[in-house]
């Protein structure tokens, strides 16, 4: 079972992001479970949402507290929180920030794949507004293997209308080749 | 058709499918997800029903009774405090002997305000004569409101359809959707019994004198006596439909289990894991979920816990000065039949995580003690702050 972690701030999307991971992978095939951290929605508060895929059927109902891989779609959370809180061996971590995977001093030395995309440029770019939840998905596609574009592509355009949908895709698809992936 | 539901729209979908007519309620986080998609179908077209907005949820309760005695499919929908408001509608609706379905999310009540899961807003309402289901998953949610129509229409009581706030509630999972022609057959329209028609007046929900309340009551309990046969029917009914069916109570590994873990409402997931965890571990562990709560599926849990050596019971809710409610209600079935001892645990209030290491705990300190303690333990509790 691979167990996800998104952090975002109220409106970013982070839930959004992980129903659209769990639809994709269920569509696959796969068993998903998609959940929110559960507070009362504030714009701006930190939020922090969940997402497990596995190919048998998930009886877990706890929050995940040992992530595979973790997304941070702000860069400004990485100064409030340890986004590797609970991540063993071999864990994935998928930031939006302009900065290079090896300058992520705070996971120096253990064994984490760095993943960083500058999601807010190419969001502003594709969508007129920094918000990357979409965006981030091109990141998580391309540093675990786990779905491909094509994978997301029908749930992103069913959830966001053709119009807007492809605009997303298109700033996925830009964020899967633009990302810096760390040793 | 399989599809992906937050467990809020799987209740939503059901109402949908079993062509309610009247709907009506007061939004109330954690329920809003289901009100919300239930006011689209209606205004959309997609249910042929009316969606009565109100003032409040005892309002909310008043305009369903008042619907159900008029003859139609009714349903409604609340939490917590919004439940507490209703209570008196509560009774009006089961002693009104009216098949009124409600889904009742879970939430903590306050104060301290709290929005999270908490079992203690339905179990407050046991005594008002509904019958109760609380659900485990998404699928079961929508295959649970669907058979509660059944149910409720046959006996003549109310159905509470029960889920956990947000883990249950709000978290989006696969779900298999039944097309509407099958469940036109499993579900066919409402014919009541009785109905306010103006063409052949008579009054209901009257006066009772001495003379006839008792009576009005003992029918009430040998309605609720029957539900556990009659769901038993349905459920062989719809398995044969739809190929899923769930009972009264859920065993999972019980036969040959010494420690048998009793739960209710999504812990009972993360219990499945750790049972497998503790099997895995040479331990003879055993999970048996409490589906129906109202009424108490006493046979089932005889038949069940007859030949464990310690029930462990962990319970999401409280009443005060008594402990866990299931374990309470357990002690209180096994009585006369099983002298099995019964360990009480709190978890989870106020929506704390119950956790596999909460479920573990349970394990760990029922075997390890030798007599359960008269008051429940309560597990993870932060002693600081009692301080």
């Amino acid at each position: 079972m691979l167990e996800i972690r998104l952090h975002g701030r109220g409106g970013q999307g982070a839930v959004t992001s992980a129903e659209l991971i769990a639809i994709a992978a269920i569509n696959k095939g796969n068993f998903a479970q998609a959940f929110p951290s559960f507070g009362p929605e504030r714009r701006g508060a930190p939020v922090v949402a969940f997402c497990r895929v596995d190919d048998r059927k998930i009886n877990i109902r706890a929050k995940v507290y040992k992530p595979d891989v973790v997304i941070v779609l702000d860069p400004g959370l990485l100064s409030l929180l340890d986004p590797t809180e609970g991540m063993g061996e071999g864990g994935i971590l998928i930031l939006n920030t302009r900065k290079k995977p090896e300058e992520i001093t705070q996971v120096s030395g253990r064994n984490i794949k760095v993943v960083t995309v500058d999601a807010n440029k190419i969001a502003t770019e594709e969508l007129g507004r920094p918000i990357v939840n979409t965006t981030m998905l091109g990141g998580f596609v391309r540093a675990t293997g786990l779905l491909g574009i094509e994978d997301i592509k029908e749930p992103l355009l069913e959830r966001f209308g053709k119009k807007l949908g492809e605009r997303n895709l298109k700033a996925m698809e830009r964020a899967y080749h633009e990302v810096s992936i760390g040793e | 058709m399989k599809t992906i539901l937050e467990g809020s729209q799987a209740c939503a979908e059901a109402v949908r499918l079993a062509r309610v007519q009247v709907v009506s309620a007061y939004p109330i986080t954690p329920q809003t997800h289901i009100v919300e998609e239930l006011a689209k179908f209606c205004s959309d077209g997609s249910l042929n029903g009316r969606f009565l907005c109100v003032e409040s949820e005892h309002s909310a309760m008043a305009a369903v009774i008042g619907a159900a005695a008029g003859g139609v499919r009714t349903f409604t929908a609340s939490s917590s405090q919004g439940l507490a408001l209703m209570h008196e509608m509560l009774h009006w609706a089961a002693g009104g002997r009216l098949p009124i379905v409600m889904a009742e999310v879970n939430r903590a009540l306050g104060p301290g305000w709290n929005l999270w899961a908490d079992q203690t807003d339905s179990l407050a309402q046991r005594d008002t004569g509904w019958i109760q289901l609380y659900c485990a998953d998404g699928q079961e949610v929508l295959d649970t409101t669907l058979q509660a129509y059944r149910l409720a229409e046959a006996v003549n009581l109310p159905v509470m359809v029960i889920l956990d706030a947000f883990f249950l509630s709000h978290t989006w999972e696969p779900v298999d959707l039944p097309a509407q022609e099958e469940v036109d057959q499993f579900l066919p329209p409402y014919a009541p019994r009785f109905r306010m028609d103006t063409d052949h007046p008579q009054s209901l929900h009257g006066v009772a004198p001495i003379g006839v309340y008792m009576e009005m009551r003992r029918s009430m309990q040998l309605a609720m006596e029957a539900v556990p046969e009659l769901l038993e029917r349905i459920e062989e009914e719809f398995f044969a439909r739809f190929g899923r069916r769930y009972g009264p109570v859920e065993p999972y590994l019980c036969d040959d289990a010494d420690v048998i873990l009793v739960t209710s409402g999504t812990a009972a997931g993360t219990a499945r894991v750790v049972v497998d965890q503790l099997r895995a571990e040479g331990q003879k562990a055993g999970l048996l979920r409490i589906r129906m709560f109202r009424p108490f599926p006493v046979r089932s849990v005889h038949e069940v816990l007859k030949s464990a050596l310690k029930v462990a019971v962990l319970d999401r809710n409280c009443s005060f000065g008594a402990g866990g409610i299931f374990a309470s209600e357990l002690r209180s079935a096994l009585q006369g039949g099983n002298p099995v001892p019964v360990y009480s645990y709190i978890a989870g209030l106020g929506g704390r995580d119950i956790t596999v290491e909460t479920i573990r705990d349970c394990f760990a300190l029922t075997r390890g003690t030798d007599r359960p303690a008269i008051e429940s333990v309560w597990l993870g509790v932060k002693e600081e702050l009692l301080k």
